[in-house]
C-alpha cells in the first residue's frame, strides 16, 4: 500500500502543474497517468519527440513544444509518479482518506491519499454518424495522436470533417508536414462571425488565443485544401472500411473518396471518475455536456476530491494549468502543508489569468456550436458502437416508458459493453431529452461502477494491500 | 492505411499478429503498430461480428480491444508494443472458444 497527502490522476497540463505546485508547497505527491510519458492529450509523447524526432516539432508547432518545458518541470518536482498506470477504482468516503485502486505491472497496487484531485482531461464528443463504426473512420484526435507517438499518417484520400478548433489545427499540421488533405468537410453552421459577434468584446481578454485561431483560419485558406462549407447530413461509406463520405454542403450533395474519415465536434470532460464516486454534474447548454459541479476552489461535491483541467469544463491547456495550480495551493491550504506561499498573492494571480484564458469560451461556444442533430437522432445509425444500438432502438425505450438512460440500458444494453458507456452517454441522454421533452439534466446520465477499466482475475487477485 | 514519416533514430521491434511477422517502431502502441503494418481491423463485435478497429487512440472507445501474449481484453492504444509479442485478433467475446464466438456471429 502507498500513502500520500495527494494523489493526482492524470498527467497533462492541470496534472503536471498541480505536481509540481503542491511540491513547492512541501506535499508528498502521487501522480498516476495512463500513458508511458508525461503530457496528456496535448502534449502527447512530447520528450520523445524532443529527444528522437526534433524535426517533428515544426509542424506540430510551438503550442506542443511548449510542453517540453512543462514535462522537464515536473520530472524535477520530486512527485512520485506512475506512467502506464490504470486507475480501476475510486473510493472516496466524506471523512477520512480515500483509496484508489490502480492496475500497474500486471498487479492491483492500492494508494491512500488525504486528497485527491482528478485531472482526466477531456475526450472528443462522438460524432454518431451513419457508417461511423467502419474501420476507417476515426476521430480527428486519434490520428493527430498517431502522428505525435509515432510519425504515422492517414494513407491519401483523407476526409476531415466536423468543427472547431482541433480540425483547423489539424488541417494545419498535416499541411505543414507534407500530408495530402484532400477536403475539409466543416460542419460549423451558418452565421459564425455574426454568431460570435456579441461575444467579441468579453473576448479580447483572451487576444492571444484570438490571434492564433486568426493565424490557423488564414493558414487554412493559404493551404489550398478545399474546404466544403455548412456540412449537414455527413454519411460513411463502404463495404468492409470506408470508402466514400457523402454529405450536403449549402444544400448541395457533396460525394468524395476516402480510405480515412476523420471526425471531431469538440470536446467534452472525460465523465467516468466524477461519475464513479456520484459527485453532483450539471447540463451545460451552451457546449452540450455535462460538468461535474466544482467549488472556486475546485472542490467537488464529495469533500476532498477535486478536479482541474478540461474534466471539469473546457478551458483548453493554460486554463488547465491554471485550474491545477489554484487546486493544488487550495489543497495545500486545507492540509496545513509547510511552505504555503505568503498570502493569497499567487491563487489571486492564477485566478486572473484564468479569467483571462477562458474570456474566449463564449465566443468560441457562439460561433463552432455543438451539434444540434445528435438529439433529434433517429433510425439505423449505431449509438452505442460496442453493443451495437441503433438510435431507433433508444427512442423505442423511451416509447416503452424509459425514463433515463439507466432504464435504456437495461432493456437494449445500451452502455454495458466494454467502454462503459463513455461512447453512447452523451447521444443517449440527449436523444431520451429530446423523446421525453425533458433537460437533459432531469433525464441524467449512466451510473458508473468499478472496474473502470478492464482488469484481469490476476490483477484483482494481486492487491498489493493483502499483505 | 496509414504511413510513417521519415524517422532515422526509430528501433524497430519484431512481433507477431495472427501468427504473422510485423514491424513496428519502439514507442509505438500495440493499434498504432498495427494500423502502421496495414492491419485493417484488428477485432469483430460479439453482437454482429463486424469488423472493427481502433476509433479515439486515447482509450476512451475500447475498439482496439486486443489479445496480447494470451491475455484477452487489452486496450491495444495504452499498451506499447514490445520485441516478441504475440498479439492476436479479439474475436467476438473473449473467452469463448473461437468456433463458437464464430457461430455466434455470422
Amino acid at each position: 500500500m502507498t500513502s500520500t497527502d495527494l494523489a493526482i490522476i492524470g498527467a497533462g497540463p492541470a496534472g503536471m502543474e498541480a505536481a509540481a505546485t503542491a511540491r513547492e508547497t512541501g506535499l508528498s505527491v502521487l501522480l498516476i497517468d495512463e500513458q508511458p510519458e508525461p503530457g496528456g492529450q496535448i502534449w502527447r509523447a512530447i520528450e520523445r519527440n524532443v529527444s528522437e524526432r526534433p524535426d517533428n516539432l515544426a509542424f506540430l508547432g510551438p503550442d506542443y513544444a511548449a510542453g517540453a518545458a512543462k514535462a522537464e518541470r515536473f520530472r524535477a518536482s520530486g512527485a512520485n509518479y506512475w506512467p502506464s498506470a490504470m486507475v480501476w477504482h475510486l473510493d472516496s468516503p466524506e471523512d477520512g482518506d480515500k483509496t484508489i485502486l490502480v492496475a500497474w505491472d500486471g498487479v492491483t497496487r492500492q494508494v491512500q491519499a488525504r486528497s485527491v484531485l482528478l485531472a482526466t482531461g477531456a475526450m472528443e464528443r462522438p460524432v454518431p454518424i451513419p457508417g461511423w463504426t467502419l474501420p476507417g473512420v476515426m476521430s480527428i484526435g486519434a490520428a493527430q495522436t498517431m502522428l505525435k507517438s509515432s510519425g504515422l499518417y492517414p494513407q491519401a484520400p483523407l476526409v476531415l470533417a466536423g468543427s472547431g478548433p482541433l480540425l483547423l489545427l489539424f488541417a494545419v499540421q498535416c499541411h505543414a508536414a507534407g500530408i495530402p488533405v484532400s477536403a475539409v468537410l466543416d460542419t460549423t453552421p451558418p452565421g459564425a462571425m455574426m454568431r460570435g459577434l456579441p461575444h467579441l468584446p468579453k473576448a479580447l481578454l483572451g487576444w492571444r488565443t484570438l490571434l492564433k485561431g486568426r493565424r490557423l483560419m488564414q493558414a487554412l485558406a493559404s493551404s489550398g485544401i478545399p474546404v466544403y462549407r455548412h456540412v449537414r447530413n455527413l454519411e460513411a461509406l463502404g463495404a468492409d472500411s470506408v470508402e466514400r463520405v457523402r454529405c450536403t454542403s449549402d444544400g448541395q450533395t457533396v460525394e468524395l473518396e476516402a480510405t480515412t474519415l476523420l471526425l471531431h465536434e469538440g470536446v467534452v470532460p472525460n465523465p467516468q471518475l466524477t461519475r464513479l464516486i456520484g459527485c453532483e454534474h450539471r447540463w451545460n447548454a451552451a457546449q452540450r455536456c455535462f460538468h461535474p459541479v466544482l467549488s472556486d476552489r475546485g472542490e467537488t461535491s464529495v469533500p476532498g476530491v477535486f478536479v482541474a483541467g478540461d474534466g471539469g469544463g473546457i478551458g483548453g491547456a493554460p486554463a488547465a494549468e491554471n485550474t491545477g495550480r489554484i487546486a493544488a495551493l487550495e489543497i495545500a491550504e486545507e492540509l496545513g502543508a509547510v511552505n504555503r506561499p505568503s498570502g493569497d498573492i499567487e491563487i489571486v494571480k492564477a485566478r486572473d489569468n484564468l479569467r483571462a484564458q477562458m474570456a474566449v469560451r463564449p465566443l468560441l461556444d457562439a460561433m463552432y456550436p455543438p451539434p444540434d442533430w445528435i438529439g433529434k437522432l433517429d433510425g439505423d445509425v449505431p449509438v452505442c458502437r460496442c453493443e451495437e444500438v441503433s438510435a431507433r432502438a433508444v427512442r423505442g425505450a423511451a416509447a416503452d416508458g424509459a425514463p433515463g438512460p439507466n432504464q435504456a440500458k437495461a432493456f437494449l444494453r445500451a452502455g454495458m459493453g466494454p467502454c462503459q458507456g463513455r461512447m453512447c452517454g452523451l447521444t443517449v441522454t440527449e436523444i431520451l431529452a429530446d423523446a421525453h421533452g425533458k433537460e437533459p439534466d432531469a433525464i441524467g446520465y449512466y451510473r458508473i461502477r468499478p472496474p473502470i477499466k478492464p482488469v484481469t482475475v490476476g490483477e484483482l487477485a494481486a492487491l498489493d494491500g493483502a499483505d | 492505411m496509414f504511413r510513417r514519416l521519415p524517422e532515422p533514430r526509430a528501433r524497430a521491434v519484431h512481433f507477431t499478429f495472427e501468427g504473422e511477422a510485423l514491424t513496428a517502431h519502439s514507442g509505438d502502441s500495440v493499434a498504432a503498430a498495427l494500423l502502421g503494418a496495414g492491419i485493417g481491423h484488428s477485432r469483430t463485435t460479439p453482437r454482429s461480428g463486424t469488423a472493427r478497429a481502433p476509433y479515439c487512440m486515447m482509450g476512451v472507445c475500447f475498439e482496439c480491444l486486443i489479445e496480447i501474449d494470451g491475455v484477452a481484453n487489452r486496450q491495444g492504444c495504452l499498451v506499447e508494443v514490445r520485441d516478441g509479442m504475440t498479439v492476436r485478433r479479439q474475436q467476438g467475446a473473449p473467452g469463448l472458444p473461437e468456433d463458437l464466438a464464430d457461430e455466434g456471429g455470422k
